[in-house]
């Protein structure tokens, strides 16, 4: 596309999810109500003055709730890209150094990953594990270490190709040393494209915990308990099934814009026909 | 190009039963014992160890394990816990829902996506081409199931035209069954409708690019034709691979549409059997699901011989 959508899809990008993490830390010292504090006299207000975004069937502020539970989405997506990045990182690299049977193995695991539907899978290891936070981060996690390690892998094998990695090698540098001094920082803008991607993804599959009542537990707020919430009165306070799925695709879109605006200011040549 | 295919499938039956050793496990290592959930805490220990011994339980795991693969190689998938009928019969009823419901949100998605993709591509950097990839862009954000909750606001709740939950059952005539599934296949449908859109855009313009469009319309051909009849075909290869890993996850993603929907479907009894700790129906349907993924993306693999000569002749060598 045309060099100013480009340039327009990295601004936008960078404003939702500026907005989002700002909103998330602004949740920690400040709502304009206690995101949990209960008032039943007056629930389920539409928007005014007093609550922005109206109140929930328990009388909550459906603003303090949704900036209390981009907090916990934020935290949920965040960690689970840090276990897939952590793990699936070192893996890919080591099976581009090593190649052979340990890259054998390491891409025939990742294949066996990717036949598990992701999302099944995190359902069952968090409704088995126990619902909660902490689960949901690992059982999302897990399915962000294949692609991570996929991604890691193919990138470092395209650099250790090149002519200065050959030439490293004759001036007597070791594997590590290559694979740390000269591999590492070339793929890193590939990688971090893939964890703004991974990230969004991580957002969305959260959500979906949480609306099964799998993710961050009550009564700490989420964006997917909300709308499962909302559900029950639809007919009555139809708002309330917007206001969190409106957060959720913002944050979702935000991210996905800005990964598309970093891959092309990072490696231009990635996108050239598109 | 036939050792290609035996190569194949040698790799998918070693992948099938790797993943059915992973589910075993998994299960086998979470928390949750079927027969003290079944008998309630207050149960005494020498009644739960019958029971175990009655369910297999005491059996060491490797020996559960060959049972279980045995029994689904001659088609036995055991006895559900809770529904105390056949896992099959439980599977050969939620199907009836799960795969039409997939089967309509590809098809619909699509119809859509492949229009929109190369209309997109063909008017490149114009207007219409910005409005269609700004939207797609959008729809790749929406959680398909706040699309359902959409859905059901828009047409049940302020059109009140198709049912908010629900299955009419195939029993009350097809149209009948059909209108309510409409409604989340759409909720499924259009978020991958717009990946697909993406990537039908970006593949026709790749061939666009090509010489034997050039030569196309260097012998006179219109735009139009060269574009239907050179460029889209040759276009069809990343698509059908989408297609092939939008039906597994729509397989697998029926899970929460089928909650906010409340569809008798397979997402809604593994999400059951889940929480009953139903362990043979979550192992049996795991399987399946896994199953299906790595079958499709075989058959995407064969699909590519038929579509691309060149892949075969490489693979025979």
């Amino acid at each position: 596309m045309n060099r100013p959508w480009r340039r327009s899809s990295l601004l936008v990008g960078g404003v939702l999810t500026v907005a989002m993490v700002a909103m998330a830390l602004v949740s920690l010292v400040w709502t304009p109500y206690p995101p949990t504090k209960i008032d039943i006299l007056h629930k389920l207000a539409a928007p005014s003055a007093a609550h922005l975004l109206g109140t929930d069937p328990f009388g909550r502020d459906v603003l303090s709730m949704i900036m209390a539970g981009a907090r916990s989405s934020l935290s949920v997506a965040l960690i689970a890209v840090v276990v897939g990045a952590g793990i699936g990182i070192p893996l890919g690299a080591l099976a581009s150094a090593m190649g052979g049977w340990i890259d054998n193995l390491v891409m025939r695991a990742t294949d066996l990953a990717f036949a598990f539907p992701a999302l099944l899978t995190a359902v069952m290891i968090t409704a088995l594990a126990g619902p909660g936070a902490v689960n949901a981060m690992l059982a999302i996690g897990i399915f962000n270490i294949p692609v991570f390690a996929r991604v890691a892998r193919g990138a470092a094998l395209a650099v250790r190709a090149q002519e200065f990695v050959m030439a490293a090698r004759a001036t007597g540098r070791g594997e590590a040393a290559i694979m740390w001094r000269h591999v590492l920082p070339n793929i890193s803008a590939v990688l971090l494209v893939q964890a703004t991607i991974q990230f969004a993804l991580a957002i969305v599959a959260d959500a979906g915990l949480s609306y099964l009542g799998l993710g961050t537990q009550p009564p700490f707020p989420s964006w997917g308990r909300m709308l499962n919430d909302a559900q029950t009165f639809i007919y009555r306070a139809p708002l309330l099934a917007v206001f969190p799925g409106v957060a959720i695709t913002l944050s979702v879109l935000g991210l996905n814009l800005l990964g598309d605006g970093l891959r092309d200011l990072l490696d231009p040549r990635l996108s050239r026909e598109r | 190009m036939s050792g290609f295919i035996a190569r194949r499938l040698v790799a998918l039956v070693l992948t099938l039963l790797a993943a059915s050793l992973v589910v075993f496990l998994v299960l086998d290592v979470l928390p949750g014992d079927p027969a003290s959930l079944m008998l309630g805490t207050s149960a005494r220990e020498d009644t739960l160890a019958a029971l175990r011994h009655q369910m297999g339980l005491d059996q060491p795991a490797w020996v559960r394990y060959l049972a279980w693969i045995w029994g689904l190689v001659r088609g036995d998938f055991g006895i559900s816990y809770t529904y105390s009928v056949p896992v099959s019969e439980l599977i050969g009823q939620r199907v009836m829902v799960s795969l039409p419901l997939a089967v309509m949100a590809i098809l619909l998605s699509t119809a859509i996506a492949i229009p929109v993709g190369v209309l997109a591509a063909a008017r490149r950097g114009r207007a219409a081409d910005t409005t269609l990839m700004g939207i797609a862009q959008v729809g790749v954000a929406l959680p398909n199931f706040w699309l359902g909750l959409l859905l059901i606001l828009l047409f049940a709740v302020t059109l009140p035209l198709f049912p908010a939950s629900g299955f009419a059952g195939w029993d009350k005539g097809a149209w009948a069954a059909i209108r309510s599934l409409l409604l989340p296949a759409l909720a499924l449908a259009l978020p991958q409708a717009a990946i697909l859109a993406r990537v039908t855009r970006s593949a026709v313009l790749e061939t666009l690019g090509q010489d034997y469009v050039r030569t196309a319309l260097a012998k006179g051909l219109t735009g139009a034709a060269a574009l239907w009849r050179h460029a889209v075909p040759n276009a069809l290869i990343p698509v059908v691979t989408i297609i092939g890993l939008q039906f597994s996850f729509l397989m697998a993603g029926t899970v929460i549409i089928e909650n906010v929907f409340t569809l008798p479907g397979l997402g809604r009894l593994i999400f059951q059997a889940i929480a009953q700790r139903d362990l043979i129906v979550v192992q049996d349907l795991v399987v399946l699901l896994a199953g299906s993924v790595i079958v499709v993306n075989f058959l995407v693999d064969l699909a590519y011989l038929g579509l691309d000569p060149r892949i075969s002749r490489e693979g025979a060598q």
